[in-house]
This record gives C-alpha cells, structure tokens and sequence, in this order.
C-alpha cells in the first residue's frame, strides 16, 4: 500500500515538473466527473464519456483518486491514478483489493484474505462535449483486468484470471433543466466476461461469452459545489457456483473546486460471493493533481 | 339523458371558463433577475473580472471598452428576454480572428458565473443564463 502510495506520488510529481505549462483547469467546476472504482473517470460505479480531469482540447491533466467500499461482509478497497490527454485519451490504472470475511477464508482455506487486482484502462472521446454540445459525449473504452492470485477465481469455477471489458458511454449535462437545476445523465453498455468487476474471474459455467451489460447515472447539481444521484450498474451471472446481482447506488459528491472531490454513496450490492444483502457505505476522493 | 347533457355541459362550461380566466403573464428572467439594473451589474463587473485576468484580458487589449459594454448590455438584455434591440454585431464576427481556446473560454465562463453571482443572481438564475448563452459558443471557440 505505502510502495504504491509513493509510486503514484513519485510518477505525478515527475509529470507535474514535466508539463507545466499546460496544467488543467480548463472545464466547467464538476464537469470533470468522479473516479470509478475501476479506475476510469466517471461515476462511482459506471464508466462516463467524460475523461478523468478538468484538461481542455489544449491541455493534460492527472488524477489520483481512493475508494473504499465497506459493505456487510466484504471490504473493497481501490487506489490509482488516471492522465488524460487534451480532452481526448484517457490512461488508468487502479488496484482493487477485496477482503474477504474469516468464515469465507476458514472454508476454503484460503492462504491469504484478500484477492487483489490489477486494471489498466484506455478510454477514447469520440465526440461532443457534455456541456455544450447538441448531442450528448460519446466515448469508448476498455479495461483490462489481471487477478494477482486465481485460486478462489478457480474453485468457483472461473475460466480465466484475466478479461478485458469494452464499453461505450454517453454522457450529457443538461444547463437548467430541472426547476433550473443542472441535470446530468450517463449511459454507458459494456461488453463482459467479468465476474464481480473480474474479482471473482472471468466466464464461467454458466456461461464464457461476453454478454452486453447497461449501466446508468443520473445526478441534479443542487449548488456549484454539490452533485446528488443514483448509479445503477447490470452484472452478469456467469457462475453457476455463486449468485452475482445487479448493484445500484446512491450518492452525494462535494467539489468544493477543482483540485478534489469527494464523494460519499449507500451501495446495494446483493449477492456477493455467497452473502447475502451486501449493502454499506461507499467513499471516495479524487485529487486533481494538475 | 337530458339531466346528462346538462351535465355535461355544466361540467364543460365551468372547465372551459377556469381555462379562460385570465392568467398572469410569464415574468421573463430579464425582469426576475433585476431588470435593467442588474443587467448593468452583471456587465460592469464582467469587465472588472476580465480586467484582474491577465489571460482573459489578452483578447480585449483592443476593444473599445465604452462600445462593448452598451452592446454587452443590449445582448445580454435580448437573451434574457427583456425590452431591447441588440444593435451589434454577430456573436460569429465578433470573436473572429482571436482563435479563442476552449480552456481560455471556460475560464471566462467562469469570469461569467462570478459577474453573476456578485451581481446577486441565484444559483437557479444562473444556469438559466448560462442554458441560454451555452449554444453561441460554436460562434466563438477557435475561429
């Protein structure tokens, strides 16, 4: 945790002294969206056509973001770091580590308590621009998924420890649109073989093809500084071993400028890895390195 | 059958004449806002904003201060629905030439907001503002 702490501060402090001159702050306040928990810039749980920090068509910008997911009986914790380049390539990279309940590991004696994953991802913008333009921002992206260690993957059934998901995502931002309130909505479709984000692995039993999952954001800015919203995110069921539900979410993010957000979120993941009701507290916070 | 007809056309007449009484005309922004006063406010400290932003103030080194801010004032008057004529040139004309950037014009919508703001107008009236300037900037990036 700390050596990955000082990689990521060592890599934005050796490309904030690179760049300078083209540090970011070139959008809207709260246009730049959140960092989701795969490490894409978006929502808390969906990937969003918009890239993840304020850089216009004429600058870059880098992003540091933690995310801790603590639900009934798991812990879901996921660190990382984005740079996008004039407002068209997004790069990520996000750890995800998922702790598992003592019950869990006693069962399958397990060596280690928690499954830890490795996902780079790349996410293009096509066209438009959330604000302003006629037709909501449209992106497409992928994420690639590499599981540290696939024992549990494996006794589950899994078929593989790595998978890439493709997506595509529209996002708009609606000016006074609600009683006028600032709406914004994210729609995004994404192609799969991921069980649990690809914490559990990826295909399985009850089925080894990608399938087309939807998923969706809806949030109301209620002042300059305060996004309030519901996430709703399709999951696959490709294990026949364990149950895997949709997750949905609401949220509240605080951006009190452009250098940080935060965000606070009650998820509902139902079934996870045999538990029930899974619900609990997600938090996040993105640093807008420049 | 008679007793329903006349009913009916009760019901009808008492509907039709709730839909005719007379309903207040819809306030436009432009008087919601302040009116004139406002407008004015709005503008002057536009330009006192632009003035204190050494990039933003690059593009108006030029400008007739006096001219932009009579046809500032008119502009932002007609789009906010108030009783004026807006008397300069095309949005398109104006910012020709000056090969404004995205970041430089996101800033000055900023600049914009700030105006806004210490000109007293709410959250809410804001966004209706800026919904209403939002499709112009086609006439104004990189041209």
């Amino acid at each position: 945790m700390i050596r990955t702490c000082f990689k990521i501060a060592s890599v934005s402090y050796l490309a904030v002294c690179a760049l300078p001159s083209v540090a970011s702050d070139g959008k809207l306040l709260a246009t730049a969206g959140l960092s989701q928990i795969e490490g894409s810039g978006g929502g808390g749980l969906v990937p969003w056509a918009t890239l993840s920090g304020y850089d216009s068509r004429d600058e870059t910008s880098v992003t540091a973001f933690m995310t801790d997911v603590n639900i009934t009986d798991y812990r879901l914790s996921s660190m990382g770091a984005a740079a996008s380049f004039y407002d068209r390539v997004e790069l990520s990279y996000a750890q995800q580590t998922f702790v598992l309940p003592a019950s869990l590991i006693t069962q399958l004696s397990l060596g280690s308590e928690e499954i830890k994953q490795d996902i780079l991802g790349v996410k293009v913008r096509l066209y438009g621009d959330a604000v302003y333009s006629p037709y909501p921002q449209l992106s497409v992206g992928l994420q690639y998924k590499q599981l540290d260690d696939d024992f549990v993957a494996d006794y589950l059934g899994a078929k593989s420890d790595s998978g890439t998901d493709f997506y595509v995502a529209a996002t708009k931002v609606h000016l006074a649109a609600v009683g006028g309130y600032n709406l914004v909505w994210n729609l995004a479709a994404r192609a799969t073989k991921a069980n649990q984000l690809g914490l559990l692995g990826h295909g399985g039993a009850g089925n080894n093809h990608y399938k087309v999952m939807l998923e969706g954001s809806l949030g109301v800015l209620l002042s300059p500084n305060w996004v309030m919203g519901l996430e709703y995110r399709q999951k696959s069921n490709n294990l026949t071993a364990v149950q895997e539900d949709d997750w949905t979410d609401v949220f509240v993010s605080y951006i009190p400028n452009k250098n940080i957000n935060i965000t606070a979120a009650y998820a509902n993941l139902g079934t996870v890895a045999t538990k029930k009701d899974q619900k609990g507290i997600y938090l996040s916070m993105t640093g807008y390195l420049w | 059958m008679v007793n329903h007809v006349k009913i009916t056309a009760l019901v009808l007449s008492v509907f039709l004449s709730a839909c005719a009484a007379p309903t207040k005309a819809p306030v436009s922004l432009y008087e919601e806002i302040g009116g004139q006063a406002t407008i004015e406010a709005i503008t002057d400290n536009f330009i006192n904003e632009v003035s204190f932003n050494e990039t933003i103030f690059q593009y108006f080194e030029k400008t007739n201060i006096t001219r932009f801010r009579e046809k500032f004032i008119e502009h932002l008057c007609v789009d906010t629905g108030g009783p004026c004529t807006y008397t300069g040139d095309t949005m398109l004309k104006v910012h020709q030439g000056q090969n404004i950037t995205e970041a430089d014009f996101n800033t000055t919508v900023d600049l914009l907001v700030s105006a806004m703001e210490k000109a007293g107008l709410s959250y809410l009236q804001q966004n209706r503002v800026l919904r209403i300037l939002a499709p112009m900037r086609g006439e104004m990036l990189y041209k």
